[in-house]
């Protein structure tokens, strides 16, 4: 049977030259990166390497790279961080409603605390407003958190328009890039932002690395107190064989950048096109051109995301779905909810994250298996019959 | 997955429905009765996750050939059992297909006293 991997937003393969190069760090080279010995500068010298790898793909100075234990911390860090820091000079946070959760919930728990969030709403196409966010601030804003791009819908924002609102007002600016890091050219001075999070396990790096790239000058309580590691902002000891695989991925994906994205997109792109045309009822989510290159996100109607999903398993294929029922939360996508996707129509969501492995026949493999997968889950629905019972079937285009 | 008596029963005895599409779930069960008051035929439509699908299925399987009475015995916690146990999350969820067929058996009851008054009227 084909395997076809099209869940890269999950999880990435570790590149062979990260995994090669993080071997001897869990190995004779085990030495704490604080110590002064030689063991010591051996693995300080390979943190400070893959730090200087993670600021070029960011086009940043390493000085400003906190590595942490992936883009969840970097996110929290950056959010309670900033906003504690700035406690005195306000109260005021600034989110768009399609922040992954560990800005959304990162938001929350400050305002268990006494902070005020605004959640700035997107269009259909999931597009926050620089608009929205400017009539969003307060005297009393401290931060505003915007993603580059969404993962759940592949939506790119305006973050270079946004944050010129952020530096008119004198209001720190961060950026989730985690879903982008690698697939989008990013450099943090022509984007204008003030901290930036990557995650290196969507790079093709191992899980347990991530980078908070934080502006000089702007002010960050840490997130984890300790000793003086990541110039005091992060304590507790690097995670050596991670930061070192994750510095080698950023390097990589830094390099092959342009190529990278081409390729994905044209695959992407291809089942965007064909896929509506096989499976009726079936609608893009996001927008339509301007998205994440590895990103082909969809809803079928009258059936359930998990439902296909466990399907598509059983014939070779992975891929995800933003359903209440696959999120062990038990809620519908807040993603897909404010763009305004009926909750009914949002359960049947899927996404395809195409990843350096995929080929284009992985694209005619799925237009071959998901169409029958839906008919028969269709078959199965009570939905669907009474769609077809109230004389839907003649039209194609249902809203 | 390989769920049993997918479908619908066209001159069913009675119709059991539980659900939103909403929440995610919905269910929908079929019965047809037979002059023993037995379940001799219940098919079933979900729209739901895996673990619905199942439901569902393990509960056709337990209804069928049962009496009515013997039917409406069937719990949510015996199909959970029966299915070797559910997630916890979906223990309430997505469990719901022993109520559906114990609506099916009710709408079949109702019909039933319906048809036994209109028989009396006439």
């Amino acid at each position: 049977m084909r395997e076809v991997y099209l869940d890269h937003y999950a999880a990435t393969p570790v590149v062979t030259e990260a995994s090669m190069a993080m071997a001897p760090y869990l190995d004779d080279k085990f030495g704490n990166p604080s110590s002064l010995h030689s063991w010591g500068d051996a693995a300080r010298e390979a943190v400070e390497e893959a730090r200087e790898h993670v600021a070029s793909l960011l086009s940043a100075d390493p000085a400003e790279i906190i590595f942490t234990s992936g883009g969840t911390e970097a996110n929290n860090t950056a959010i309670k961080g900033i906003a504690y820091a700035s406690r005195k000079k306000g109260n005021h946070i600034v989110i768009s409603e399609i922040e992954h959760f560990s800005v959304l919930h990162a938001a929350r728990t400050l305002e268990k605390l006494g902070f005020e969030v605004t959640e700035v709403g997107v269009d259909g196409d999931g597009v926050v407003s620089p608009a929205g966010i400017s009539e969003a601030l307060r005297p009393d804003t401290v931060l505003i958190s915007v993603m580059i791009a969404n993962g759940e819908i592949g939506t790119v924002q305006p973050v270079k328009e946004i944050a010129t609102v952020a530096r008119g007002e004198g209001i720190a600016f961060h950026t989730d890039a985690v879903a982008a890091a690698g697939y989008l050219p990013l450099d943090v001075n022509d984007l204008g932002v003030d901290a930036l999070s990557i995650a290196s396990d969507l790079l093709y790096g191992p899980k347990g690395a991530g980078a908070l790239w934080v502006r000089h000058g702007l002010r960050l309580m840490p997130l984890l107190d300790g000793g003086t590691q990541e110039g005091g902002r992060r304590g507790g000891t690097e995670n050596v064989p991670g930061v070192v695989g994750m510095g080698v991925a950023a390097r990589l994906a830094g390099e092959d950048l342009g190529k990278r994205a081409g390729r994905l997109a044209s695959m992407r792109d291809l089942l965007i096109e064909r896929l509506p045309r096989a499976i009726p009822h079936l609608r893009l989510t996001g927008h339509p051109t301007n998205r994440l290159p590895w990103n082909a996100s969809f809803t079928v109607e009258f059936i359930e995301g998990e439902g296909m999903l466990l399907l598509l398993d059983q014939v070779g294929v992975a891929v995800s779905s933003g359903s209440a029922c696959t999120s062990r939360a038990l809620k519908g996508s807040h993603v897909l909810s404010a763009c305004g996707v009926p909750a009914a129509i949002g359960q049947g969501s899927l996404l395809f994250s195409f990843g350096l492995d995929n080929l284009p026949e992985d694209v005619d493999y799925v237009l071959e298996v998901l169409p029958p997968i839906v008919e028969r889950l269709r078959k199965m629905s009570p939905l669907f019959d009474k769609f077809l019972k109230q004389g839907g079937g003649q039209d194609s285009t249902v809203q | 997955m390989n769920p049993r008596n997918v479908g619908e029963i066209e001159d069913a005895d009675g119709i059991g429905e539980i659900g939103n599409p909403v929440c995610g779930d919905m269910m929908s069960f079929y019965i047809k009765v037979d002059d023993n008051d037995r379940l001799s035929d219940v098919k079933f439509k979900t729209f739901g996750c895996g673990a619905a699908i199942a439901v569902s299925s393990m509960v056709s399987e337990m209804a069928t050939g049962k009496t009515i009475d013997e039917a409406l015995e069937i719990t949510r916690d015996a199909v959970a059992d029966k299915l070797g146990g559910l997630p916890k999350n979906k223990l309430h969820c997505s469990n719901l297909g022993a109520d559906a067929l114990h609506n099916a058996i009710e709408d079949y009851r109702s019909k039933q006293q319906a048809g036994e008054k209109g028989d009396q009227d006439g």
